[in-house]
């Protein structure tokens, strides 16, 4: 102990041992602008930087509670969750995975989905939870949004998604195929009623969910710099042994290349939406005079 | 080593060499040795169905993708005499893995879809290994759309490793291509009847494999990502691919007991290449049958079932 420790009283002296450090997930760091960020600032900003804009994940929970008006939110299905039917193991139990996922996201699986408003435009919304399972689309993601959709179908109202996926989830194997055609069969039925789909594509939007319902939207959205493709990038590098040029597979390479109709900050999300939702169910502008110019930059 | 056959099948390989060799002995000496020659062939004969009467999921998967397996141009060819190929998507190119046209099956009209691989390396390259880029799926797309209007039933015939993973592909939207077919194949206002006669893979087989049935050739496999895929995520080692094939039960015969396709179709003895006459006279007994049944249903029925179909495919009882 040094001779300045030892002038201080004992209250305020402190060992090695009970010295408290910075507590995990106060601070976190820009992975693009590499500032260092105040979670609960970033947390408020929608969790895209505060400096760069640069649209980090976020929680399929809280994207939907943001995005839905205060009030009138209501959670569907909650109740559904996976089982294994095909006792699928690899390295690890499929089972073990699952219940893994299940306490470190505390949701039952990758998608949630909630009735509601946006700026009084009543919708569907479903979000898919990335860090379950890489957002992976099992039979109860399939499940939730063909009850999403049917849903939107009996209030007559659209419905929205945000994707974020890898893919289709390899553990329930050929169920997880098939979860692209139960998909894309119910948004015939949606489209036949006239009731709009929007997509919202956000970092990453890949494989089966990609080459289903993502990629079936009325109008496609999609977050800036968010990974969209159908084949991963790394997979691609393999079959054709080149390095990828910078921004392939991007938001802003997708828009010029004819895939999306265009790229929104997550900030205005929920204006955007309601705008074009009310134009394409026939309703009342739902937009204040102050949202009215966000919708016009 | 003979490449005709697969490791697995090597003890037959070997019996069959002596059976040749033989027959070689006996064209040079007037010894008669005809019986110890049907005595070698019944015994080969055996032989081959107690090693193909329990066979493993990886040693399927090799016969799915195995460099004599028929093709869907074989399939046309004997089944198909009228067939007329048609080409391009209309907007961009002619994709060379993705196969169609009008044919008649025993007289009567079809539009023919199909996945096709090159035999030689030079119809390889020009096929793309059966891989599909966009235009192959928006041509196979336009060739529905046809049968559609002239009311004639689409028989597809799956045959890829998946669609291709290009950066030319991804350009042209490759997700949108087979998610556009997914949404149209569900549907088209006429009978689909879709085959995997070799390797099911992933939304590149689906997207030609929404149908009213659809049916599985007994050794061809079908799943949502390949062995090799499956082992090198989730095993980290591609050399886990037999114990990834056993995992996704990617065969016909599991496939039907999980209640994902219709009908398994059988092969002759030792597969669908030791006998593609054969074959051939049992796809086509299963399609006509099949097309029999569909036709009879009125359109709204049969749309309506083909909907049900994929929406059954959910969640299971819980456990």
């Amino acid at each position: 102990m040094s001779w300045f420790e030892k002038l201080l009283p004992s209250r305020i002296r402190t060992d090695a041992k009970t010295r408290r450090t910075v507590p995990e997930g106060i601070w976190s760091k820009c992975p693009v602008c590499q500032a260092v960020l105040y979670r609960a600032e970033l947390e408020r900003n929608l969790y895209v930087c505060p400096k760069c804009s640069h649209h980090t994940r976020i929680p399929a929970r809280e994207r939907l509670t943001h995005f839905l008006d205060n009030e009138h939110q209501t959670e569907l299905d909650a109740e559904l969750t996976p089982t294994d039917r095909l006792k699928f193991k690899d390295s690890k139990k499929y089972r073990d995975r699952l219940n893994q996922a299940q306490k470190s996201t505390s949701e039952q699986d990758a998608l949630i989905v909630m009735r509601g408003e946006v700026l009084g435009v009543p919708l569907v919304a479903a979000a898919f939870e990335f860090s379950f399972m890489g957002g992976s689309m099992g039979t109860v993601v399939g499940e939730k949004f063909t009850r999403a959709a049917n849903r939107a179908m009996q209030d007559n109202i659209p419905l929205v998604c945000f994707s974020a996926s890898g893919g289709a989830r390899m553990q329930e194997a050929l169920f997880s195929l098939m979860q692209m055609a139960k998909t894309s069969a119910v948004l015939t039925r949606l489209h036949e009623k006239s009731l709009p789909f929007i997509s919202v594509l956000t970092d990453p939007t890949m494989g089966g969910v990609s080459a289903s319902f993502a990629m079936l939207g009325d109008i496609h959205i999609a977050e800036p710099n968010a990974l969209i493709g159908f084949a991963g990038p790394r997979v691609i590098e393999q079959t054709v042994r080149e390095t990828l040029p910078e921004g392939f597979q991007r938001s802003e390479f997708l828009l010029e290349h004819g895939a999306i109709d265009m790229i929104v900050d997550r900030r205005d999300m929920r204006s955007r939406i309601a705008n074009m939702l009310s134009m394409l169910m026939n309703l009342e502008s739902p937009l204040q005079t102050d949202e009215k110019e966000v919708a016009a930059v | 080593m003979n490449l005709n056959f697969l490791d697995f099948e090597q003890p037959i390989a070997e019996l069959e060499a002596k059976i040749d060799e033989l027959r070689y002995v006996s064209n040079d000496n007037e010894i008669n040795i005809n019986d110890e020659i049907a005595r070698l062939q019944s015994k080969s004969r055996e032989l081959t169905e107690s090693i193909f009467s329990n066979l493993s999921s990886w040693q399927i998967s090799q016969l799915a993708r195995h460099p004599q397996r028929p093709y869907t141009q074989d399939y046309i060819d004997r089944l198909f005499p009228d067939f007329e190929e048609l080409h391009g998507d209309r907007a961009f190119a002619d994709d060379k893995a993705m196969i169609g046209g009008l044919a008649r099956l025993q007289g009567q009209p079809v539009m023919v879809i199909g996945h096709q691989k090159g035999r030689d390396t030079k119809e390889k390259i020009s096929r793309n290994f059966g891989m599909p880029r966009p235009e192959g799926y928006r041509k196979a797309l336009r060739l529905m759309k046809m049968a559609e209007t002239f009311k004639v039933p689409v028989l597809t015939f799956i045959d890829t490793p998946g669609a291709y993973p290009g950066v030319d592909a991804e350009e042209r939207g490759q997700s949108e291509a087979i998610a556009r077919n997914l949404f149209e194949m569900m549907r088209l206002k006429t009978p689909v009847i879709c085959t995997v006669i070799g390797e099911g893979g992933s939304g590149g087989a689906l997207a030609i494999g929404v149908g009213d049935a659809v049916n599985m050739l007994q050794y061809s496999t079908y799943s949502v990502i390949s062995p090799e895929g499956c082992a090198s995520i989730l095993w980290k080692s591609a050399e886990k691919a037999p114990e990834a094939a056993e995992a996704m039960g990617l065969t016909a015969h599991r496939l039907h007991e999980l209640g994902l396709i219709e009908q398994i179709i059988s092969e002759p003895l030792g597969g669908a290449h030791r006998d593609l006459d054969g074959m051939a006279q049992n796809l086509s007994n299963a399609l006509l049958e099949h097309l029999k049944v569909l036709q009879e249903q009125p359109l709204d029925v049969l749309l309506e079932n083909r909907y049900q179909r994929f929406m059954t495919f959910g969640i299971g009882e819980t456990e």
